[in-house]
């Protein structure tokens, strides 16, 4: 995903260009390139790009822009709020070298916060991707061989589709004994249920249009149908919902982080810092603020470059 | 006499993230009390909008400005609550797809009852009455099992007639008919005219009748407006409009329309046919089923589809065999089935003297450089994503490996050129072309490897008439160039009288009709293909309106009642639904036309 | 439309029969048992109290004992808290946990249909992006979050509101009470609140943007019979569908919200079992949770076929 859109001059040189190759006939305006236009038109969509870029570009380079490390501790300055809190009372003395507070152990909020992006976007951005490699190809096989095997594919998924995710993913942590890896196969597993029923519904509508029945009649074989046909227009809605899937992802993992179930001490994500918070909100309400907050930020930005990428790849879609 | 429906500088535009779209502009016309006004034009006429717009009834992102009188009270930009006094029941509106145009979950009765409680608040026993007596009016049979039922329930047709019952319910003024038959077959449309034509008689109703069929106006309207590019560019009595027209606009639409019964300036007719050239393709007792799951308890019952039902036929090289019929019978199946891109159920189709039936796949694959097809719909049948180039250079790519690049191009370009589009267009996308041009890609792909037998599937139904006679050239031109021999398949029999040699008829997968083009247009023996050539409308009003059509069946029968294939040979019908039945056989009643057994009618 | 739901139905049961079976064998794999946490025992009784819960006999026999018992309504011994079976466990706990739910839900659908009405019918004005980003930010922030949020405002600070001094207890149940009962079903309810209403706003617009509705607005018909009684029914059906993931949405923050403010329903009896090894317990929760998910699921499929009638006849 690019950071920042393109400054004004260079869209007015870019059209300007674009004109010329279309006078001498050198290209084309292709559906990805009226695509990309329309995103760039949509003033949420850009700023929540630049918003997570911003945030991305924190999270890994958190430990230059701190000089404390996620789990050093300091049990002097337990539960400090940061220096500019308005209660002075809950403020220590070098309350304000640390800019987010201190937590129950006297270790760096904003830090931890830092890390905590980390370990949730790649949480987030690893499941999703397991969820589309599995949902991907699960969704295409059964949607272009059709059929019983597509029906039998399809109840499976139904099946699934309707129970709690959460019960099968605490299951496999109790089972498999809260591995970090596993953490990411599992929500992933669960996510790609949906991702595997849009690939489907796509391909079925593409399996009938006439230029897949033109392919055949020129005598092109399944595979490079597949590859040269299908696989291009079925990618518009898979990458809208990619963008949809990483903040439920963020979501289920703060779910999973709460129930104590999901990643250790003093490894942290933004799920267990704010479930960790959430107990401490009277007291040292900023503890919860400062993570709920970044989660919040994030998962709008996803929402809003999701919902930005329907409006330019399907204009229909108002 | 004072006009009920005044337009007066009507103008209309939109605003999409395209930039401004002017659709209407400043129009003008007066529709008398009873009087029937004709509007035609092409697609993006303007013609549909400006009256969507009367009727206020604009999409969100259009304005509309001037005046709309209706009895000389304003109603262009009244507040909903006041234009709904109008709307419905003074002033109503039909539009093309009835499937759509109907709400899917009430049943047709509770629509139809809606608009008389809503208008004239009848009491419900009151209004039931009113619904049965239209709906006999509009000659729906059973009007009181039609009213339980729901819209997908019923066919095109039936939709239609309803929709009509709802909009004349009220006994309005002024309907509104935007391109109502446009959708539906052409008997069906026959029959819808005529239910038109009477109740403009009858109830003295006015009919804005918006069409971009000439012969269609020529057999209802009074007056007639031409319109082009948001302009009304001729105006006029139906007879000045069709024998002195005007503008050059008009002339070049009525030119382009190709007549059935003479031969015009815009007419060519195939000369005659060498009868000694070899057999290309023979196809013998070929039949198309698919299983289809109907109504059952507890479980449904799978009936079989016949789409096609033993079909024989040959084609000789260079000739053009014409196939026509209505939805549902069978002949695009039929295109497909011969190319095997569907798999037949029975029957053998031989290529050279060569089986194709028990190749499969990869073994019919090379010897698909030698039959191909152009699709119905352009755009469709071309991959958004690829470039025009991309699309036309793919039978080369799968059938001709060893071609290089730079050869692949210069055939690319030599395609396109001998199809009329420039070369330098090469990169370009589907959907920044016209869809005239789009069809012309289609047929460059099918040509490129010069195949000697080309399947036209109503490759020229979704154009507009003027571009239609266009690609109707191109396709003859390609003929006599490269010696091909054609199936043209469509609906129309005037498009078809002017490229086949020989036509046949389908009517539910069966051959009804098979002859040489003359013995089928002056000496046709069935009355299917009777009603199907009385049934197209000539755009000359006097012929069309003195015409006398032969009466057909109010409904096609259901494919998959095996009675339905008996509908012209009652006499030998047997009335269980699901018992074998006896099948019409084709008789040889002259050297070359042979014809199915039908009762005398 | 009987058949139809015939059919459903028998699609049913052996659905339920495979998420019990995949359950049995997933827990039985889980390394460790009920026991190890417990002291050392001797050999000889370690294998008495084996066997009395027949966990010496092969694992597929003990799957067929546990079927069979199952089918008499039998749902067996707890094995950690010994002096209940997990019927009676059960039998305390779901009650609560449906009344909590279920009202969940009704608040839901009503608030969320009313809300995406609202926004759908001013499309593109202020008060439709007001409710749609309100929604998002339901959907966003997890229920751990709102919980204790609304539980400092309407709880410990307390809120005055339209002249009465609101104040809800923070926890408990005190047997289902309604002040008790509206800070737990708000806060479950409210992500569901947010899809709903996200949901049937964008269903809504587009059929009222649908061919049906222009003949409907020509027919001269009042505004009120256009949305209620055309687009209404057609925009619901992607409702419908989302009743069954809705169900299980409800049921994954249920375990939440009952942990923090305290209800003794049966989710906790779910995440306590899985951290104990209580096998019996844990699969009769999810029998349970998995009965009452497929029962939903079923009857939004019969409701979307009566909604609409196209689908009765196809495959």
């Amino acid at each position: 995903m690019s950071l920042a859109p393109p400054l004004v001059d260079r869209a007015a040189d870019r059209a300007e260009t674009e004109m010329m190759e279309r006078v001498l006939d050198l290209k084309g305006r292709s559906l990805w390139i009226d695509a990309r236009r329309r995103l760039m038109r949509n003033r949420a969509a850009v700023v929540s790009m630049v918003i997570l870029g911003t945030i991305a570009f924190m999270a890994v380079f958190a430990p230059i822009l701190s000089p404390y490390s996620f789990k050093q501790t300091d049990y002097d300055l337990i539960s400090c709020a940061p220096g500019w809190w308005p209660d002075k009372t809950v403020m220590c003395n070098a309350g304000g070298a640390h800019w987010f507070g201190t937590d129950n152990l006297g270790r760096d909020l904003f830090v931890r916060v830092l890390y905590g992006a980390r370990v949730s976007l790649a949480v987030g951005i690893i499941a999703t991707l397991v969820s589309l490699i599995v949902g991907v190809v699960y969704g295409a096989v059964a949607g272009f061989i059709g059929g019983r095997l597509d029906e039998l594919m399809m109840r499976f998924v139904d099946i699934l589709y309707s129970l709690p995710y959460i019960f099968l993913v605490i299951i496999l942590m109790v089972v498999f004994h809260r591995n970090f890896f596993l953490l990411f196969v599992a929500i992933g597993a669960v996510e790609w249920l949906t991702m595997a029923r849009i690939v489907r519904g796509q391909t079925l509508s593409i399996k009938y249009k006439e230029y897949i029945e033109a392919a055949r009649a020129a005598g092109v074989d399944t595979f490079d149908t597949i590859v040269r046909h299908i696989i291009p227009n079925v990618l518009g809605p898979v990458i809208v919902y990619v963008t949809l899937t990483v903040p439920a992802v963020i979501l289920a993992e703060s779910f999973i982080s709460f129930l104590g179930l999901g990643i250790q001490d003093p490894l942290t994500s933004w799920g267990v810092l704010i479930s960790d918070g959430s107990k401490q909100i009277e007291t040292a309400p900023w503890l919860l603020i400062f993570p709920a907050l970044f989660m919040a930020v994030t998962l709008f930005c996803f929402n809003f470059i999701g919902d930005g990428l329907r409006d330019a790849l399907d204009p229909k879609d108002r | 006499m004072e006009p009920i429906f005044e337009i007066h500088d009507l103008d209309v535009r939109f605003t999409t993230p395209d930039g401004e779209i002017h659709a209407v502009k400043k129009a003008n016309l007066d529709i008398a009390e009873g009087e029937c006004l004709g509007v035609v034009g092409e697609s993006g006429s303007g013609k549909s909008q400006l009256f969507l717009a009367a009727m206020g009834l604009l999409a969100n992102n259009g304005r509309a400005t001037g005046s709309v009188k209706y009895r000389g009270d304003e109603i262009l930009g009244l507040p909903q609550s006041e234009i709904n006094r109008v709307r419905g029941s003074r002033i109503t509106m039909i539009f093309q797809d009835p499937l759509t145009s109907l709400t899917p979950h009430l049943t047709v009765g509770a629509q139809i009852i809606e608009a008389l409680r809503v208008h004239q608040h009848l009491p419900y026993g009151e209004a039931l009455r009113r619904s049965l007596e239209i709906l006999d009016l509009v000659r729906i049979p059973e009007a009181r099992n039609r009213m339980a039922q729901f819209p997908h329930e019923l066919s095109g047709g039936m939709r239609q007639r309803v929709m009509i019952a709802m909009a004349t319910a009220c006994g309005p003024d002024l309907l509104i008919a935007d391109e109502p038959t446009t959708a539906l077959d052409v008997t069906v449309q026959a029959q819808i005219l005529d239910i038109m034509r009477d109740l403009k008689k009858e109830l003295k109703t006015a009919i804005v009748m918006i069409s971009h069929d000439m012969g269609v106006i020529a057999g209802i309207a009074d007056m007639v407006s031409v319109m082009r590019g948001g302009d009304i560019v001729e105006f006029g009595s139906v007879d000045e409009i069709f024998y002195r027209c005007k503008h050059e606009y008009t002339r070049i639409l009525l030119d382009a329309i190709p007549r059935d019964d003479h031969a015009g300036p815009g007419a060519y007719l195939m000369p005659a046919f060498a009868c000694d050239r070899p057999e290309l393709l023979k196809v013998e007792n070929l039949t198309v089923h698919f299983p289809v799951a109907t109504a059952g308890f507890p479980f449904r019952k799978i009936k079989q589809l016949r789409a096609v039902d033993d079909i024989s036929f040959e084609l000789r090289q260079g000739e053009t065999l014409g196939i026509v019929g209505e939805s549902g019978c069978g002949k695009s199946t039929l295109a497909r089935a011969i190319l095997k891109l569907v798999p037949p159920t029975d029957g053998v189709v031989c290529w050279s003297g060569r089986n194709l039936s028990p190749l499969n796949e990869p073994e019919i694959r090379p010897l698909r450089k030698e039959f191909q097809i152009v699709f119905q719909d352009p755009l469709a049948s071309l991959d958004p994503r690829m470039t025009i180039g991309q699309s036309i250079a793919e039978p080369l790519k799968s059938l001709r490996p060893d071609i290089s690049r730079k050869e692949m191009t210069r055939e690319v370009r030599e395609a396109m050129a001998r199809v009329g589009l420039d070369p330098v267009w090469i990169n370009r996308y589907p959907h920044e072309i016209s869809g005239g041009q789009n069809q012309r890609v289609g047929i460059a792909r099918a040509m490129i490897l010069k195949p000697k037998l080309l399947i036209c599937d109503e490759a020229v139904s979704a154009l507009d008439v003027s571009i239609q006679s266009q690609i109707v050239d191109l396709i003859r031109t390609l003929q006599r160039e490269f010696g091909l021999s054609l199936i043209f398949i469509s609906h129309d029999l005037s498009i078809v009288r002017q490229v086949a040699h020989r036509v046949m008829v389908l009517y539910l997968g069966r051959i009804v009709e098979l002859a040489d083009r003359d013995a089928i247009y002056r000496d046709a023996r069935h009355p299917y293909t009777r009603a199907l050539i009385d049934a197209i409308p000539i755009p000359d009003p006097r012929v069309e309106r003195s015409k006398v059509r032969a009466a057909l069946p109010i409904e096609l029968p259901s494919p998959l009642d095996s009675r339905s294939p008996l509908s012209f040979l009652k006499s030998r019908m047997i009335d269980d639904p699901d018992a074998e039945q006896y099948r019409p056989q084709l008789i040889e009643v002259a050297p070359g036309h042979l014809v199915a057994e039908h009762d005398a009618y | 439309m009987l058949s139809y739901a015939i059919r459903r139905t028998l699609v049913a049961l052996p659905t339920l029969l495979v998420i019990v079976t995949a359950a049995f064998f997933m827990m039985r794999i889980a390394p460790g048992g009920p026991f190890d946490s417990q002291r050392h025992l001797p050999p000889e009784i370690e294998r008495n109290i084996e066997a009395s819960y027949s966990l010496d006999k092969p694992l597929y026999e003990q799957y067929f004992i546990y079927i069979d018992r199952l089918a008499h309504g039998d749902l067996g011994p707890s094995f950690k808290t010994r002096d209940f079976t997990v019927t009676q466990l059960i039998a305390d706990g779901l009650p609560v946990s449906l009344k909590l739910g279920l009202s969940a839900m009704v608040a839901a659908i009503l608030i969320g249909i009313a809300l995406g009405t609202v926004a759908a019918l001013n499309q593109n004005h202020l008060i439709d992006h007001v409710t749609m980003s309100a929604a998002m930010v339901g959907i966003t922030i997890p229920t751990f979050v709102t919980a204790p949020i609304l539980t400092l405002v309407f709880g410990v600070y307390g809120v005055r509101l339209f002249g009465y001094d609101i104040s809800l207890p923070v926890g408990g149940w005190n047997g289902g009470a309604v002040p008790n009962m509206v800070l737990p079903v708000l806060v479950l309810a409210l992500p569901q609140i947010a899809v709903i209403a996200r949901l049937l706003r964008g269903s809504l617009v587009e059929v009222l943007h649908s061919n049906y509705i222009r003949t409907a607005r020509a027919k001269g018909l009042p505004s009120h019979i256009i949305v209620f009684r055309h687009a209404f029914r057609a925009a619901l059906l992607p409702l419908v569908s989302y009743l069954g993931p809705a169900v299980a949405g409800l049921l994954t923050g249920s375990l939440i919200v009952e942990n923090i403010f305290g209800i003794p329903g049966i989710g906790r009896y779910f995440v306590d079992g899985a951290l104990n090894r209580d096998y019996t317990l844990v699969l009769g929760v999810v029998i349970c949770y998995a009965a009452f998910v497929i029962f939903l699921n079923l009857a939004a499929d019969i409701l979307y076929a009566a909604l609409d009638p196209r689908v009765r006849y196809e495959q």
